[in-house]
This record gives C-alpha cells, structure tokens and sequence, in this order.
C-alpha cells in the first residue's frame, strides 16, 4: 500500500467521522486543525481508522500519536 | 440502514449522517428525557442510543452525569438533574464501579458484609431515585470479571470474583423482580455473548475509561434501546410468517407435505423444529402470529398439519395463502387484526420478496434472516418484542385477537347493527384507576394512537399520581362479552378546577370501536362528576397524525366548539344538557356500587 493510497483512504475515514467532505488530512494535520477533533472524538476516529485498515494499534501507539503523519508511518509498517 | 443485524463499525463511524437522514425521515417521533448516569464514559453510548431510538420512534433528550458521578448526581440532588426531571433514568455501571472485593484472607462473614455494602451503594440509590423522579429506571447488571484468580474455582468460592459478581447480579434481579418501575439492561448476558474478552479490552478503560470496548457499542446501544422503546409502547405486535423454507425445508406445493423437512428426521427438519417451537413459545408472551405465503390454502394447511411440527393451523391469527403479493396481504392482515403496519415483523427467506415489502410497507420491520440455523437467533436479539412488562392481557393477546375476528364474522350475519351489539351479551365495568390495572393503563396510553383525544403519554408511576391525586377523576373501561373478555379497553383522566373538570386524557383500545363503550363512558364520568357538583366539562382534541377518526368525538356527544388552533379544538359541555346515551352495555352489574 502506498502512502497516497493511505492518505485517500483516511481521507475518506475523516470525512465520514467529522461528515466534513471537505477534509483533507496531510503529515502535519493535527487536532488542532480539524474543529469537532476533542479528545471524545479521538476515540471514534481510531476506532474507525482500526477498521479501515483492519490492524489494531497498541495503547502505547494511540497514546504517542503526535499527527497524521505518525498515524500513517504506524499503517505503513503494520 | 441501522436494522438488526447491523453493522457495528459503520454505525460508529458514519453516526452522523444516520442521525441526519433519521431526522428528517419525515417520522413523528415521541419526545422523551433520558438521563444518563454513567459509572464510566458514556459520550459514544448516547451518541448511538440517540440513533437507534430516533429509529424506533422516539426523540430523546439526555442528561449525562460527569464522570463517574451517576451515585453522586442521584444522592445529592444534582439541581441540573433535578431540573431535568428525566422521564427514564438509565445507570451504566459496570464490574469497574463495584466498590469492594472479597481477599482470599477474609472470612465469609466479611465477604458478605462486602456484599451488603456493595448492594446498599446502589439500592440507596434506586430507592431515593424512586422517590424524587416517580420514573422507569434502567439499571445495568455487572458483566463477569476479566481475570480469575482461582481460576475454575473462581465461580464457586466464596472469595472468587466470578461467585461474587453472580451474587450481586441474582441479588439486582430480585430487586427488579420486586419493583415495578426497574428494569435490568443485562450486559452480564450481552456481553458473554459478543465475547466477554472482546468486550472488556482493557485498553479502552485505561485510556479512555470505556468499560466496555469500543465496537460493542451499536449492539450495547441497540439493547438498551429495545428496552426504552418497549416502556413507551413501541414494541411490534406480530409476525407475519412466510411458509416455504422459512418454517420448513422445501416447497409444500411442489414436494408434497409429506416431503417437506420439519421434525427430527433430518438436521434441517430439525432446524426448522426448533424454529416452530420458538415461534410458539411467542405466542405465549402475545405475539399475533400470522402466514403470508404463495401458495393454495389446501397445501399451506397440509404442510401446518404434519403433526411432527411445532405448529398447527390454529396457532395462527390470520393464514394469508394466496397468489397475491405478499405486501398487500401484509397490509390485509394489519387491517384485519386492527393495528399499524408499523406493529407486523414480516419473516421470509427470500430476498425477493423481502425487498417488495420494504418498498411497499416501509414501516413493517423485515429482518434479513439469511440461512434457516439463524432464523431463530436474529429475531430473538432483534427485540421486537422486548418484554419490560407480562401482563395477563399480553398471555391472553391470540384469544382476545380470535374472538374479534369470530365477531367480525358474526356480525355479517345481522342485518340491524343494534341487534347485533345486544347478541354479544356485553357487560362492562367502568371505576377509577385501580391498582391490579396500573399496568394495562400505562400500557394504553403509549400504546394508543388511533382512538386517542390528546395522546399523552404516561408512566406507571404517572398513572399511580392520578389515581392518589384528589384533584382527579379518573376512570377505566373493562368490556367483557360472549366471546370473552376484553379487558381494559378505555381510560379517561379529568382535572378538577373548582366546578369545572378539564378532560386530560380520553383514549379507547381499537379493538372495540363501534360497541357503544366510548358512550358508556361518557354517561360514567358524567355521573361521578354531578356527583362532585361539577357544572362544567372541557375536553380537548389534539390532532396528530393517526387520530382524526375521533376529531368530531365531542361533538357527537353533545359538546360545544369554544376553541380552534389550527386543527386542535377545545370543547365544552354544560353537565346538565347532558342527555344519557343508551347503548348496548350493561355498566358495573358485576358487583354492588360504593
């Protein structure tokens, strides 16, 4: 899987979580950009992301998450 | 979209656009306020309640406690609470709330000292909830823990957790079983039946404090759901059955109904079998089971009368067998048995025929039932029929059903309406609020859409404040007639001001219009209120979209428009213009007057 493909497909998985067909997430996307993204949300989006993706990320991996990019480099080696 | 069996991980993930469509759907729901007092996060609980009630017809509004305040928020009379005033009070606790364990060295003595105070924390709660809301609690019972120290001894030490956790869980049952008002959401159940590993991930507790995983929401949701929606009246009532491969193996008109699979011959006749015997086992709790096939009526009998079936032709209310489609036999028998399309469960294997029923009759429930070995479980989790209350009516429902139809058929027979009523012998019983009734009232004024002044809505606990207010007159309507008796069929609740009674609520059972019970209830109430001096009654018609059928209700009686907001009217009536209605019914002769 490429990282374009990883991108498209969470694209589609931010749009569905925050109904925001708008979205695009990037490497540096962080909470901070995205409106509705609190805390309580965080855990539908990983929860949604986890099933996209069909792995499950450990405690450690959920807790260290800085940004997107981060997310993604944990899909990519998963 | 969100129907049982559904998918977890899209109804969490796409939660938002499910609640748009819901909403404008074009449903008129009932508006409810649910309080949530949660032991642990309940954000994503309400947040998927919310879905599956504005699909079963309800519009909630949700209080949710802080973090783990569900004791504090109740013993301390939270004002925000208070101010709420919450029609249903749901506590989702878990086994990470129960406040102390047995230790290997304590004694039995201690363990149950433990117990006791582990209960007391909560029926402390419940009582003072009781006392300061008056309304229907939810209470979740504990799922068993995630580890056993003793491992299979565990479940029958004393000091074992798994012993423990099954104490406290008897002990939530019976004091369910022993108040009317409380109702268990069984994640002990729930929970071993997602897979009690995949439920308690202990990574979700940790990091978010979700006692519970994530993707067991939906079906955590879903069965709370069912339990709400069953308090306000909003269960099904019936099954409409196909036949061919849904309740045996085979085609009855093409194999012969000696060649069709049902009984233990095979491991698919036993499928089957076993499916039928679930099907009875409905029928006893007052679900109207009906046939809707493609077939001629000589082969859908002889395939119900193999006797190594469960069922036979007289369990069912309506046999549909026919060439027509099934969709308008569908509607023929919501017809014939007298409630809402929106009230039939329509079971058939084949895909086909499920789809033109969705299309047709959208409001049915059609679950996709895919391979006979999962008929059984998917309609059962579905909780059409969640039961929070088995009244008599409900274990007489089927009997009750039959002799409306047998009247129905008889009343063919007479040319004169009038002599027709006078044959069925009726006799009715018509006096305030009772308590053996609080029950069926409750039950009524939820349930009660068509025949209906001004639906409001009660509960039990509504109805118990009625029957002790002074203030109200209340009355109840049983009929009992040749074919059997009917039971409670009509409620009235007036107000009192001064001279002048305000009439609250006015409903009537469908199943006896035409039989002259609603003018036995007027000359009723008419009578006990002269008796009280009033002068004056009111009464008020709100229209919704199912109860037009009584919009010229007051006026047939003798009441005065005085009152019009667009299709709402306001009534009234001078007691002493009052002419007595003779109908058919003998009133309260069963037994002598106060």
């Amino acid at each position: 899987m490429s990282k374009e493909e990883i991108y498209e497909r969470l694209n589609t998985v931010f749009r569905d979580v925050f109904d925001d067909d708008e979205i695009e997430v990037n490497e540096n996307t962080t909470s901070d950009d995205i409106e509705d993204w609190d805390s309580l949300e965080h855990i539908n989006l990983v929860a949604a992301v986890e099933q996209e993706f069909g792995i499950k990320f450990t405690m450690a991996q959920v807790m260290g998450m800085k940004n997107v990019g981060e997310m993604v480099d944990i899909i990519l080696g998963a | 979209m969100i129907d049982y069996p559904f998918d977890n991980e899209e109804i969490l993930r796409n939660s938002k656009k499910i609640k748009k469509k819901l909403l404008c759907d074009g449903t008129t729901r009932i508006h409810k306020k649910i309080a949530v007092l949660g032991g642990s996060t309940t954000h994503d609980i309400i947040r998927i309640t919310e879905l599956f009630l504005l699909d079963q017809g309800i519009e909630p509004e949700f209080y949710e406690s802080e973090y783990s305040q569900y004791w504090q928020d109740v013993m301390f009379d939270n004002p925000e609470l208070v101010s709420f005033a919450p029609d249903i009070v749901f506590i989702h606790t878990s086994n990470r709330n129960i406040l102390e364990y047995p230790m290997i060295s304590d004694s039995e003595e201690e363990v149950s000292e433990k117990k006791d105070r582990t209960l007391k924390h909560f029926y402390d709660m419940w009582d003072k909830i009781e006392k300061t809301y008056h309304c229907p609690i939810i209470q979740n019972n504990f799922e068993l823990p995630g580890f056993r120290l003793l491992g299979n001894m565990d479940a029958s030490d004393i000091h074992g957790r798994v012993r423990y956790i099954r104490e406290l869980n008897i002990k939530f049952a019976e004091y369910a079983a022993g108040h009317e008002n409380f109702y268990i959401n069984d994640i002990d159940y729930m929970s071993s039946c997602f897979g009690l590993d995949k439920w308690s991930d202990s990574a979700f507790w940790h990091m978010y404090k979700y006692c519970m995983c994530f993707s067991a929401i939906p079906e955590f949701a879903y069965n709370l759901s069912n339990i709400i929606k069953s308090i306000f009246g909003k269960n099904k009532k019936a099954l409409v059955l196909d036949l061919d491969n849904t309740l045996w193996g085979g085609i009855v008109g093409d194999d012969g109904a000696e060649n069709i699979e049902i009984g233990q011959e095979t491991a698919l006749g036993q499928t089957f079998l076993e499916f039928q015997n679930y099907l009875k086992l409905q029928k006893d709790i007052g679900v109207l089971l009906n046939i809707d096939s493609k077939n001629d009526m000589e082969n859908a009998l002889a395939g119900l009368n193999r006797p190594d079936g469960a069922l036979n032709p007289d369990d069912f209310m309506i046999i549909k067998a026919n060439w027509d489609p099934k969709s308008i036999n569908l509607s023929m028998i919501a017809k014939e048995l007298n409630i809402g399309e929106d009230s039939l469960v329509f079971v058939d294997d084949n895909p086909v025929e499920r789809d033109i029923v969705k299309q047709q009759v959208p409001s049915a429930a059609v679950p996709e039932v895919t391979t006979p070995e999962q008929y059984l479980r998917i309609i059962d989790r579905a909780g059409y029929f969640e039961t929070t209350k088995l009244s008599e009516d409900d274990k007489k429902r089927n009997e009750m059903y039959k002799a409306n139809i047998q009247r129905a058929e008889e009343q063919k027979s007479f040319a004169d309406y009038n002599d027709f009523l006078k044959s069925l012998n009726m006799t009715a019983q018509i006096r305030a609020f009772a308590p053996m009734y609080y029950a069926r009232i409750a039950q009524l004024t939820n349930k009660s859409n068509q025949f209906n002044l001004t639906t409001k809505r009660y509960t039990q606990s509504d109805i118990e404040k009625l029957a002790d207010d002074e203030n109200y007159i209340t009355l109840y309507g049983k009929l009992t007639d040749k074919y059997g008796d009917n039971g409670v069929v009509s409620v009235v609740a007036a107000k009192a001001d001064g001279d002048k009674i305000h009439i609250d609520l006015w409903l009537m059972s469908c199943r006896v219009l035409k039989r002259d019970m609603e003018y036995a209830m007027m000359n009723e109430l008419v009578t006990v209120a002269k008796k009280r001096g009033i002068e004056q009654i009111t009464g008020y018609y709100y229209k919704t979209a199912k109860n037009s059928m009584v919009k010229d209700f007051y006026a047939l009686h003798g009441f005065t428009k005085v009152g019009e907001n667009g299709e709402d009217s306001v009534w009234t009536l001078n007691i002493n213009d009052y002419v007595f209605k003779e109908h058919a019914i003998a009133v309260n002769t069963d037994e002598s007057d106060e």
